[in-house]
């Protein structure tokens, strides 16, 4: 890791104006957001494919799947994560998600940070109604190296696709030889006592957590998740028979998102103990990032008692079987 | 402008045909929404029989005109359209509503040739034929995009955040049809929820506004013919039509909603509309 610090919004805005010197089909929609969401990086290199489409994300996504329909152009649709997925989650289930419309879905602002707005800005189900979603793809990437190659991935891909991105400055965790691999997760260390795997901003502190442990003496796996859905069920079900123990880290819900759908694979084949962190089924509220992050246990220490208190368990359990 | 009365023959047997496939199709199907399909069987005539631009052999065709039925209830009168106007074989009618079949309870754009938008929550459909207007633009493309709008769906937010827009971009190549049938699932509409005035909402929306008689081919053609030309604005058609319109007793009747008639209403209904039955229909 170096000490570059780059939110993932502003990779997403970047990466937009790249894609779209080659790709002429790309446009962008923007719900009065594009300051924050950093289209406005794309409506300065080109207003004429910027389409502002006011305080209303209902008619939004559904603008975005009515271009996508003449197969000519790219749309998309970015607003806050909170709106995108729950105001607007009917128009991008029946109009974009049921047709399978090429519509990329854009939701700024993902989990905690948003600059103290607090609960009703702070998304922390998208990634649990995206995911439930047919015809849906949620990508979650961890830092601006991997947002800047999912956006391309998601051009390439013909289909609709939720993608996340973060207020935040955020850590960058992956060099220039980093290769995105569509739906395939990323084992950013191998080991064989527990496995972390985790999504999005919280990869960068899991990571912290893994170097902690490991100094500790606890061989520890990390797997990172870029894509949520579809999910990379091999390397769940390998980590879960190698390493028995697995402990989920996400900055969402612990309910129906990363953590939620690690269990489902998983329960029903490979059944293992799993600790979920994350957002404890509640509403956000405002207050400093560092405070936020602390009080919901989002931290490389929080990650490390967890793992400790789950190898203690272990060590428990493979006693009694002696 | 006078319309040639061959013109208005052809297409007044277009909706009777439409009308008959219909209550055959919703009857065979035992469910579907037949008051607010018979309502707007004119309508579909008039457009795929006279003003719309396309290619049913070539349904994909890049620069065809497009139809949105944001109503996505009335489907059965699309499909009988599409059928009559030869986007697949009529006698696929008859599997409407019925499993694997192509021609679903609402439009499902991937499984039915024509149809050019999926369909059914309501207040989407015009959004999404927003959206194809904006793009004819952006794309330098001549293609017009229809769509039909219910009157109780006017009541959904989503219609207004797409007027406004509309209205904003100055989309002349989008044009609405309400079908104003003035009864909606539970009872009359501006009883449920007052939408009027209907025509003043729309043109302080920024919208040209032509009322007609959604009935009267004549009428139809005409306001389709003045609204294709109009620049400037986007036109909205309010049609004042009847739920049931074609069969005695289901106009104005609001259980026609989403009643299928039984074989013997069937039948009943199917002689009205001079409809020669065969025998064990």
């Amino acid at each position: 890791m170096n000490n570059n610090v780059i939110a993932t919004r502003t990779a997403f805005g970047e990466a937009l104006v790249e894609m779209a010197k080659e790709r002429k089909d790309i446009v962008v929609l923007d719900a009065d957001v594009a300051t924050s969401t950093k289209t406005s990086i794309f409506r300065e290199a080109f207003p004429e494919r910027f389409f502002e489409m006011g305080i209303a994300e209902q008619n939004m996504m559904g603008v975005a799947a009515g271009m996508a329909t003449t197969q000519k152009i790219i749309p998309f649709a970015v607003t806050f994560a909170v709106f995108a997925t729950k105001r607007a989650c009917d128009q991008v289930s029946i109009s974009i998600a049921y047709p399978k419309l090429n519509v990329k879905i854009v939701g700024s602002y993902g989990g905690i940070p948003t600059g103290k707005a607090g609960a009703t800005h702070q998304a922390f189900e998208d990634i649990a109604i995206m995911r439930a979603m047919p015809n849906m793809i949620v990508i979650v990437p961890a830092d601006a190296v991997e947002m800047k190659q999912a956006v391309k991935a998601c051009v390439e891909y013909n289909g609709p696709v939720y993608l996340r991105c973060i207020r935040c400055d955020t850590p960058i965790i992956f060099d220039k030889n980093y290769k995105f691999k569509w739906n395939k997760g990323v084992t950013l260390r191998e080991g064989k006592d527990v496995t972390i795997v985790s999504t999005g901003i919280m990869t960068p502190e899991a990571l912290i957590a893994t170097n902690i442990l490991i100094d500790q003496g606890v061989d520890v796996r990390l797997i990172h998740l870029h894509t949520i859905k579809p999910i990379d069920k091999d390397i769940l079900l390998k980590a879960s028979i190698e390493t028995g123990y697995i402990v989920t880290v996400e900055n969402h819900s612990i309910i129906g998102g990363l953590g939620g759908a690690v269990a489902e694979i998983l329960s029903e084949s490979e059944p293992v103990l799993i600790k979920r962190i994350g957002i404890k089924d509640i509403f956000g509220e405002s207050g400093s990032l560092k405070g936020l992050f602390c009080k919901y246990g989002l931290t490389s220490k929080n990650i490390v008692k967890v793992v400790e208190e789950l190898i203690k368990e272990k060590v428990r359990k493979y006693s009694y079987q002696r | 402008m006078v319309f040639q009365e061959k013109t208005i023959e052809k297409l007044e047997n277009k909706a009777n045909a439409i009308r008959k496939h219909i209550i055959e199709m919703i009857s065979n199907a035992e469910g579907g929404h037949t008051g607010g399909a018979l309502s707007i069987a004119d309508i579909m005539a008039a457009l795929y029989f006279y003003i719309l631009r396309i290619d049913p052999k070539n349904p994909e065709w890049e620069d065809r005109d497009r139809v949105v039925l944001s109503k996505g209830h009335a489907s059965p009168a699309w499909y009988a359209a599409l059928a009559e106007r030869g986007y697949f074989p009529k006698e696929e009618l008859l599997t409407f509503d019925h499993i694997n079949s192509r021609l679903q309870g609402h439009p499902d754009m991937n499984k039915t040739p024509g149809v050019d938008m999926s369909s059914g929550s309501l207040g989407q459909g015009i959004s999404a034929a927003l959206g194809m207007a904006l793009a004819a633009r952006y794309l330098k493309k001549t293609y017009r995009t229809f769509v039909i709008l219910g009157d109780g769906e006017t009541q959904e937010g989503q219609v207004w955040e797409a007027a406004m827009t509309a209205a904003h971009y100055k989309l002349d190549n989008l044009i609405v049809i309400l079908d104003y049938n003035k009864l909606q699932l539970f009872g009359q509409t501006n009883t449920i929820m007052n939408i009027e005035p209907v025509i003043e909402k729309w043109q302080v929306f920024g919208w040209n506004t032509i009322e007609i008689n959604g009935h009267r081919i004549n009428e139809i053609i005409q306001a389709l013919e003045n609204a294709v030309k109009f620049e400037g604005k986007p036109t909205i058609i309010v049609a004042h039509t009847i739920k049931g319109k074609g069969v005695s007793f289901m106009e104005n009747k609001v259980e026609w909603h989403a009643l299928p008639p039984t074989k013997k209403q069937a039948k009943q209904a199917l002689k009205e509309l001079e409809y020669l039955y065969k025998k064990g229909f």
